[in-house]
């Protein structure tokens, strides 16, 4: 029964999330929905995004009406057969209880490792082999993949790094090349304790994953690049200049708009996040130092390796304005999912599609 | 992330890693080491609400200093040490006992850079509590920070959040000039939130949008900052969406940030915990009136206290202070026929 009845249920986007707010259905009760088609908008007050279908079907309740707040787990509505009848939805709406684990009030926390003298700080979720480790972008932290981690890790051991000079972790980058972030990166997954797993880079965490490639061919299973850096030489300098020099809410959230196709994701508490990464001592220089090593004069200064024989596949969005969807191409070999109308961030704006296409990539090649 | 801390805790924090990375830093205060020079009574305090708890016993007798209960004395010190290169946190107990020490403030610290042809700089913070709900009555209750917005050459900080609280008061002690830092008494319990270990600093005069919304801009300070929230979320169910700024320092102000809400939204009402008269209220309607009456299409609303000392009588202090139904009442009052 439960393949024929489907819950829409509240995510957990960010640890800080324990409740949302439905604020639009975008699909009547009793319309069909195709797989991946965005259903609801739910928003907590760090965040706002839209839910999409898991599976085609019809929608046969909107258990949650307009306004109303559920915790993590609650049930929001249902997607069925057509052929299910209405007494089996009521049944499934009235016996639904969220998992444990959507309840429990302690969730996962940020961890550390001590490696190479440097803090590394990640998130832990999730249980299965092997593992998918997640490196965010320039700029970025491990938040950056709040909307496909807890997705993917109902499947699966999920670890989202935060890079050094970013995030939790320590603000020493070294020479802020993408080799000597891999190798941080990869002192840090020894005392994690990982012997073989999938990596998922994101821009500047993609260079990074395609140098841990190279340094430890036998243990990675595959490599994700999303809109990655390392393959092409263009890259919006403006971008970078700005990234780097902003340090207010009115110079941050131009740099954020771009980032985005969809400009009105980028809401006052995303530049904020944005913010506080970037107030935190020895960040911004750290930042300066990885530009000025790795994207002087608005140009990628170094190609990262591709040939290190791992299986790839490359996700980007079509509207990306700070690296360009053509470099897609450059990845010799590689698998790839271009997303049509998504920007910089692919795998927040088209977080289903995106993690869905990890998903598979990563079961294949296990 | 998820690293919760007390306001208090995320004050001391702040004090113990800005004393660590710049032996310049000193702390002087009441009680501030607490009970020194009686036995088994050392560093049991850390101040009358337990902020520098522990620093003493950390970096001792020459950086944590207990003062005579003398605020003339020991915050005038504080102006002098500043301008002879050191970075002194003194803490005035009551910002209620400003009385006493305005001088060396209002005349001294606040005149230096400009009298002395830019050629002196005075790095002092003084932190100090405010607020009624403690009842404490009326002569240490009060909530006075506007009237140090109101002199050229301080600067005034009033964080409503614990990681504003630790962003903002390193930001205070690593400025050249002399900050006035407002903690309010209830939140050092109250306000608890995630608060990144490493230092971090956040700029003055950059306001914090505690949640967006299109029909009405509420401005609010410190405690009433939360108060607003609730009154907002109250709103929220009932479709009105309320769009809530922190200014989070009230001198500078971000003046941008509340005209550019208010262009959006077209009301505004302004939460502050000051008696009304030349209040914080006051100054920013009348910011609005002055550069975006236009946009308006509402009255400014003004939430404040009475203009009355603050009671003793717990009824009549609860009745003192905005509360959230004030403030839901007066946001439903400047939507009136929307």
């Amino acid at each position: 029964m439960s393949e024929r009845i489907t819950a829409i249920t509240m995510p957990k986007w960010g640890m800080a999330m324990d409740e949302g707010t439905v604020v639009v259905w975008h699909v009547a009760e009793g319309a069909s929905v195709a797989e991946s088609q965005e259903v609801v908008d739910v928003e907590s007050p760090k965040i706002a995004n839209a839910i999409e279908a898991k599976r085609a079907g019809v929608l046969r309740r909107q258990v949650a009406p307009l306004g109303s707040v559920l915790p993590v787990g609650g049930l929001i509505g249902v997607i069925a057969d057509a052929d299910v009848t209405d007494p089996e939805i009521d049944a499934f709406v009235a016996g639904y209880e969220p998992p444990e684990a959507a309840l429990s009030d302690s969730g996962p926390s940020i961890a550390t490792v001590e490696a190479n003298g440097r803090t590394i700080a990640y998130l832990d979720i999730g249980a299965g082999d092997p593992p998918i480790v997640m490196v965010h972008g320039f700029g970025g932290s491990l938040a950056s993949f709040m909307f496909n981690q807890s997705s993917l890790a109902e499947d699966r051991r999920v670890i989202a790094i935060d890079l050094p000079g970013h995030g939790a972790s320590s603000k020493d980058v070294g020479d802020g090349s993408a080799l000597s972030l891999a190798d941080a990166i990869a002192a840090a997954i020894d005392v994690i304790g990982l012997t073989r797993f999938h990596l998922v880079g994101h821009s500047l965490g993609g260079a990074v994953c395609l140098h841990l490639a190279e340094l430890r061919p036998a243990q990675v299973a595959s490599v994700t690049l999303i809109a990655s850096a390392g393959l092409g030489p263009e890259i919006d300098g403006a971008f970078i200049d700005a990234f780097v020099a902003a340090e207010r809410r009115k110079e941050m959230t131009d740099v954020a708009t771009k980032l985005y196709a969809d400009e009105s994701i980028v809401t006052r508490r995303v530049v904020e996040d944005m913010l506080r990464m970037k107030r935190i001592d020895g960040a911004s220089k750290a930042m300066a130092t990885i530009a000025t090593q790795q994207f002087p004069g608005g140009r990628q200064s170094a190609a990262a390796p591709t040939d290190s024989g791992v299986p790839l596949l490359v996700i980007w969005g079509e509207a990306d304005r700070v690296i360009p969807v053509a470099h897609a191409a450059l990845a010799s070999g590689a698998q790839r999912h271009i997303v049509a109308g998504a920007g910089h961030m692919v795998h927040a704006e088209a977080h289903a599609e995106v993690s869905r296409a990890i998903a598979e990539f990563c079961n294949a090649h296990p | 992330m998820a690293r919760i801390l007390t306001y208090r805790d995320a004050l001391r924090e702040a004090l113990r890693q800005a004393m660590e990375e710049d032996p310049t830093v000193i702390l002087m205060g009441e009680d501030i080491a607490g009970g020194k020079g009686a036995p088994g009574e050392q560093d049991a305090w850390g101040g009358d609400m337990g902020v520098t708890k522990g620093l003493w016993g950390q970096f001792g007798d020459a950086r944590v200093i207990d003062t005579p209960i003398s605020e003339a004395s020991y915050i005038g010190a504080a102006v002098g040490a500043a301008t002879c290169g050191l970075r002194p946190v003194a803490e005035l107990m009551f910002v209620d006992f400003m009385g006493v020490c305005f001088d060396q403030l209002l005349n001294q610290a606040a005149k230096f850079r400009y009298m002395f042809g830019g050629k002196a700089k005075t790095p002092v913070v003084i932190r100090t509590q405010y607020g009624a709900g403690y009842r404490t009555a009326a002569q240490h209750s009060q909530t006075l920070y506007s009237m140090f917005a109101h002199v050229p050459g301080l600067k005034v900080v009033v964080p409503s959040t614990a990681y504003d609280a630790k962003g903002l008061l390193i930001s205070a002690i690593r400025d050249d000039d002399p900050v006035i830092f407002f903690e309010h008494k209830v939140l050092y319990d109250e306000a608890r939130d995630d608060v990144p270990e490493a230092p971090y600093a956040i700029p003055f005069g950059e306001a914090n949008f505690v949640r967006e919304g299109d029909d009405v801009t509420i401005v609010a300070l410190g405690r009433m900052v939360h108060f607003a929230a609730k009154a907002a979320d109250v709103l929220a169910k009932n479709g009105v969406s309320c769009e809530l700024i922190d200014p989070r320092t009230i001198s500078p102000l971000d003046e941008d940030s509340i005209l550019e809400s208010v262009e959006k939204t077209g009301r505004l009402v302004v939460v502050d915990e000051s008696y009304p008269r030349c209040s914080m209220a006051a100054d920013i309607a009348g910011l609005v009136v002055d550069k975006a009456f236009h946009a308006l299409k509402a009255p400014i609303r003004q939430v404040t206290a009475p203009h009355t000392p603050v009671p003793f009588a717990p009824v009549l202090e609860d009745a003192f202070i905005p509360s959230p139904a004030k403030i839901e009442a007066a946001v439903r009052s400047v939507m009136k026929g929307a």
